[in-house]
């Protein structure tokens, strides 16, 4: 991949579809939002793992604008470690609660890529 | 060593212009009105005036455009943005360059046009690429976030939000400078329009038109002023920009400025008559109320339900009505401090408290992102 920030790696590896986070060097945890260096100082963030999409809603909000389905806007904890605002979709918005289960799903072709989550397969 | 220079400054005038509607003035005349009102009430010339303190809602340089409206060359021009915050910053370092004598008058002033202008809340605040594929509402849609986690954590509920918003009304009943006035019930909140979960219509503050000033100087300039009131302490803090990257959804920076501006003080909470915090949602005030510790974390909802922050209440909070009804022009925080010295002047009119010694104001800027909190006191307390 071409030297770039890390905003434009990361938005370059959903357009191709992988959902890829750098690991802080000193804990591993996963770290979003992306950076050069580790955040409160540290070291340049060059370990960049692919994420297995795997999270946990940590708070929710459901809104509805006129005319359109409401729908759940969340903060999600990923398994790997960072936390993310995103939507859970393919379930009704008021049904997302807190501590539920959620499955990462890229969506590549926007204008801006980004990730969306779903209800985890035995939770849904 | 607290860093800080208690008690050496003092605010010395303060006022507010065209709260709710203010037609046929633009942002840029609001401030300066409000400013040339706070130097008349300190009785101190604009010629003195050599430090500027502004957040312009509309305009990224407005210290410049603020500088040359009123015709002054200031040595120190601070344009310093924290959103809702800016201006209890600014009378942070206003405080600093006073007493260091880089300064001798210091104007702190903002106006914002935003309703009769636009309409809407004017927001400084962009998303970045992260948010903004969600389209998660923000500010409103950050501030819900983090109500939704203090309803799971801490057993708070709807009704102790709206009881925030009831407060407020009660208090600006007593305001005749509020925008929102009349009866307002349980009811009434929860059953206005869901904007953000739990957060309806009625959790979330005014759009209003407003601007308000305040004048500092040292404590010994201010001694031949009509009616000092000294700043006994000050201090700020950011944890985050965007809601995603706040450390604890349940806990704000308000804990870390909290107990710092009170041990500047020399006070601790027991000792505040009064507080004045931004509440741009209900959500704030019971965040806030927490971790200034005016009561254990968790307790917030259950405090506020039990009539403390209301008229007649141990702990009178925004005794203007705040940001819920009485103006919410944008970036609120400079109310909080000229309630805050009218409250330990005397001159808050119906709404007055029986002889308050020490006031705390504190400032909010961003999705709980700034905190800054200053305690103020009567000449007595110092």
């Amino acid at each position: 991949m071409s030297d770039t920030g890390a905003e434009a790696r990361y938005l370059a590896y959903l357009s191709d579809g992988r959902f890829m986070l750098q690991r802080d060097p000193i804990s591993g945890e996963a770290i979003f939002p992306p950076r050069l260096r580790r955040p409160g100082g540290g070291p340049a963030l060059d370990d960049w793992a692919e994420m297995s999409g795997r999270g946990t809603v940590h708070a929710v909000t459901v809104q509805q604008k006129r005319d359109a389905a409401a729908r759940a806007i969340v903060l999600v904890d990923l398994e790997e470690g960072g936390r993310m605002l995103s939507q859970v979709t393919g379930t009704q918005a008021e049904a997302v609660t807190i501590g539920m289960a959620v499955q990462a799903r890229v969506v590549a072709d926007a204008d801006l890529p980004h990730v969306l989550f779903e209800p985890a397969g035995d939770g849904a | 060593m607290t860093g800080f220079p208690r008690a050496r400054t003092s605010v010395v005038g303060a006022a507010t212009f065209g709260l709710g509607e203010c037609p046929g003035y633009n942002a840029l005349e609001m401030t300066a009105q409000a400013g040339y009102r706070a130097l008349d009430d300190a009785g101190i010339g604009l010629e003195e005036v050599d430090g500027l303190f502004v957040a312009l809602p509309d305009d990224y340089l407005g210290g410049l455009a603020v500088a040359e409206y009123l015709g002054i060359q200031p040595k120190i021009t601070d344009n310093n943005r924290t959103g809702g915050s800016s201006f209890l910053c600014h009378a942070i370092h206003a405080a600093l360059a006073l007493d260091a004598g880089l300064i001798d008058v210091a104007l702190i002033t903002y106006g914002s046009n935003q309703r009769t202008a636009s309409g809407g809340l004017v927001s400084a605040l962009k998303s970045s690429v992260y948010e903004t594929p969600h389209s998660p509402m923000i500010p409103v849609g950050g501030y819900a976030l983090a109500a939704s986690r203090h309803m799971h954590d801490y057993g708070t509920t709807r009704e102790d939000l709206a009881q925030v918003a009831l407060s407020a009304r009660a208090w600006a009943n007593f305001n005749p400078e509020a925008f929102r006035q009349g009866d307002m019930t349980l009811d009434d909140v929860l059953g206005a329009r869901m904007i953000s979960s739990p957060l309806t219509a009625r959790d979330c503050c005014l759009v209003t038109d407003g601007a308000a000033a305040v004048v500092m100087t040292r404590a010994d300039r201010a001694r031949d002023t009509r009616a000092p009131i000294p700043l006994l302490g000050g201090a700020q803090t950011v944890t985050h920009k965007e809601i995603a990257s706040m450390p604890d959804l349940t806990v704000t920076g308000a804990a870390i400025t909290g107990p710092q501006a009170m041990a500047q003080a020399g006070i601790t909470p027991a000792d505040v008559d009064c507080v004045q915090l931004y509440d741009a949602f209900t959500i704030n005030t019971i965040l806030f109320l927490e971790d200034l510790g005016f009561c254990p974390k968790g307790e917030g909802g259950r405090f506020v339900s039990s009539g403390a922050i209301a008229p007649g209440g141990a702990l009178p909070t925004n005794t203007n009505g705040g940001g819920l009804s009485c103006c919410h022009p944008g970036m609120y925080g400079l109310f909080t401090m000229v309630e805050a010295v009218r409250q330990l002047r005397g001159e808050a009119g119906t709404r007055q408290l029986a002889s308050p010694e020490i006031a705390v104001s504190h400032g909010n800027g961003g999705v709980l992102s700034s905190q800054a909190t200053l305690v103020f006191g009567t000449p007595a307390t110092v």
